[in-house]
């Protein structure tokens, strides 16, 4: 660990002004990359993409994964790592499955207890992490692990939530003006999002805000960055981290009720591999693992690149389920590459 | 309540043993040994039967510890060097070994799937899937060691992967084995009652012992995890060292996939070794290793390996789905690794501290 603090000492804090650059430079990269993808798709994989539909669905599938990569950002951004959060949603997703169900609940207590789940395993996560200095690594390991299996505890079999209340909520459309498109059979069909596009884009919004402009948000960089000179600045590392767990688990608990919304339903295999998705993402918006350099508005663009080259791997007629995986990892591979180049760079 | 000194030398001792890497993990064994011994001691009975074969074969809980935990054990050898030189952890373990095996079928099936004999000596085989599986753990050293890319993220790469490299590579089909010969690694040599990974994971313990004993490779992959700078400016290539780590790693991965897909002549793309990294990841922690790299002791990751084996047998006697499993092992661990936790020790030191300046005063 010594020798880590040494080498990051150069690019801590007194730099924090070349960090900052840093991400401006990755985040430009991202979007780039993700723009020049899209046109290209628009261009030559024609209609499909051409409908803005097709981008809002994007979204509406992604909502969820949006929002737990912004806790997973958080975290990375602290320098810590949080693979519990697809274990996580999994349990909500079958908690207020089983809630709605088979004891009759409501939407609202439903939606307090994702948040008490989310906020649970932030807490005992973020304690464990933060102040008894375990590895982020094997605490949130076991976090998902415990997740998981507590999911089939709770109720082995999948199913689908009937609660009407529920139902309704989860069919609810919010048309987007002036976006739709005409139908094979000439009606015109208006463009849509679901609710949790909007919880998604409030969640970015905020902490983009968060991270830019409070104390707080400072503090995550400058913790992540050197923790050694942000506690010779004052700032209470331990809380920080602690902190940054907590809302990562929040997150998680937000982030699992919005895939329930999306699915409906209760099922152990839900949000399988979201851990990994959600690290990729960050890792291409620009965050990195090392600490002290990411954008949460980089994390959204990462999301929205992830699920882009999968809808058009399946849409250029290679549907075969391994080449998603082989493209994804070449894509993660290509901007871990590029990151790495850039900052080798920088430091010369 | 004897005398100060005596309190003294009991405390001094009793912290050296405490404070020995190999005390964790042999603890979590004794306790878990003694609670099945006092909750149901048949989970000892080791039983001689003979299988569908007619060959003599021991069975019962702990045969079945030996039989699996051997996997985890090969894995943690290369896991803990990795762990050490890099002070990050390979995530890519179960999809690599889905791709050995898959190789492994390859090329012994040749272009049928289901052929009648082998189309290449099992030997070849093997020699042809280390390869393979140790140029995909050079790829991943070579992104941790050259591009600086955090080992898990970089291993990430081959994890999203390796599944889909490992259907690719057989057209997503599945071939099976014919030959009984095959099945001897992962089951029992006709004769010899012990199943037989267990004894190719006491000859990878051997040959890894003999390289510790007598090559730098201890002491190297020790002094890049330490400090890679001041190892680099002592005449060491850390980059090399990192990247020999995940070739070593490579080759353990080269075995478990000849083990795995022995035991079922064949071979499930999405199945095979599903969740062993985070296992092997677990025996390295349960031995007690730093997980941010340095020093290791591979004696206490291997019977950490056996430890969660051990975990999980004896769940399963206590009839937990194996669905369920997880969350009883999560527990496990998270107890183990506060207790084991420096901030933890040392307040509790201070603490025996505190109570026997109290009871002398």
């Amino acid at each position: 660990m010594s020798s880590k603090n040494k080498t990051s000492a150069s690019g801590g804090l007194a730099n924090k002004f070349k960090n900052m650059t840093d991400t401006n430079l990755l985040l430009t990269i991202t979007i780039v990359v993700f723009l020049l993808m899209y046109i290209g798709a628009v261009i030559f994989l024609g209609s499909g993409f051409r409908k803005p539909q097709t981008f809002f669905n994007i979204l509406n599938a992604q909502a969820a994964l949006i929002i737990l990569s912004c806790g997973m950002s958080l975290v990375m951004i602290t320098k810590g790592i949080d693979i519990s959060i697809g274990g996580v949603t999994a349990l909500v997703c079958m908690c207020c499955a089983v809630y709605l169900d088979f004891h009759n609940g409501n939407v609202f207590m439903a939606i307090v207890i994702a948040l008490a789940i989310g906020l649970a395993f932030g807490l005992v996560q973020g304690f464990l992490i933060a102040y008894l200095e375990i590895q982020p690594f094997i605490v949130t390991l076991a976090g998902m692990f415990f997740a998981r299996g507590m999911t089939t505890i709770v109720n082995t079999d999948p199913f689908n939530v009937q609660n009407e209340a529920f139902v309704a909520l989860k069919g609810t459309r919010i048309i987007v003006p002036g976006m739709g498109s005409v139908n094979k059979l000439g009606n015109y069909v208006n463009a849509y999002i679901e609710i949790g596009v909007i919880v998604a884009l409030v969640v970015v919004a905020i902490l983009f805000f968060v991270l830019k402009w409070t104390k707080l948000g400072r503090q995550f960089y400058a913790v992540g960055g050197n923790a050694q000179s942000a506690m010779m600045l004052g700032i209470n590392v331990k809380r920080t981290k602690f902190l940054a767990h907590l809302l990562c688990g929040l997150l998680a608990g937000i982030g699992g009720f919005v895939y329930f919304l999306h699915v409906g339903s209760g099922s152990p295999s839900h949000a399988t591999g979201a851990e990994m998705n959600a690290i990729a993402s960050s890792i291409i918006g620009g965050t990195m693992l090392t600490g002290g350099v990411g954008n949460i508005f980089g994390t959204f663009v990462g999301v929205l690149s992830l699920s882009t080259i999968q809808n058009i791997v399946s849409s250029a007629g290679l549907d075969d389920a391994w080449w998603t995986g082989i493209t994804i990892a070449a894509m993660l591979c290509l901007f871990l590459i590029v990151q790495s180049v850039v900052m080798a760079r920088k430091k010369k | 309540m004897g005398t100060k000194e005596l309190k003294k030398s009991n405390s001094n001792h009793f912290t050296k043993i405490f404070r020995n890497q190999i005390f964790i993990p042999l603890a979590a064994l004794l306790l878990l040994a003694l609670f099945n011994l006092i909750a149901d001691p048949s989970f000892f009975k080791i039983t001689l039967g003979y299988n569908n074969l007619g060959n003599p074969v021991l069975s019962g809980f702990l045969v079945t510890i030996l039989d699996s935990g051997s996997e985890v054990a090969i894995l943690a050898i290369g896991m803990t060097l990795v762990t050490a030189a890099t002070g990050g952890q390979d995530i890519s373990v179960g999809a690599a070994v889905a791709i050995a095996g898959s190789v492994l079928l390859r090329v012994l099936c040749g272009r049928d799937t289901r052929p009648e004999t082998l189309q290449a000596p099992i030997i070849v085989a093997f020699l042809v899937c280390c390869v393979v599986a140790m140029l995909f753990g050079a790829f991943n050293g070579v992104l941790v060691a050259y591009f600086k890319i955090q080992p898990m993220v970089a291993t990430l790469i081959l994890y999203t992967a390796g599944r889909s490299i490992a259907a690719w590579i057989n057209n997503n089909e599945l071939p099976i084995v014919n030959d009984p010969s095959f099945g001897y690694f992962g089951g029992f040599i006709p004769g010899i009652p012990i199943p037989t990974p267990f004894f190719i994971a006491i000859i990878c313990m051997i040959v890894i012992g003999l390289v510790l004993k007598f090559t730098n490779l201890r002491l190297y992959t020790q002094a890049v995890g330490i400090n890679e700078n001041s190892s680099r400016l002592n005449g060491l290539n850390p980059q090399v060292i990192k990247v020999l780590s995940f070739v070593i790693l490579g080759l353990c991965v080269a075995v478990v996939g000849l083990i795995k897909t022995s035991r079922v002549s064949s071979i499930n793309y999405s199945v095979i070794a599903k969740d062993i990294e985070m296992d092997a990841i677990l025996a390295v922690a349960l031995g007690g290793n730093a997980l941010g790299g340095g020093k290791f002791n591979m004696t206490a990751s291997i019977i950490g390996a056996y430890v969660i084996q051990f975990l999980t047998q004896t769940l399963f006697k206590f009839n937990v789905k194996s669905t369920a499993l997880p969350a009883y092992k999560a527990v496990v661990v998270i107890v183990l690794v506060v207790i084991s936790a420096p901030v933890v020790r040392e307040w509790f030191s201070a603490t025996m501290k505190k109570l026997q300046t109290k009871e002398v005063a």
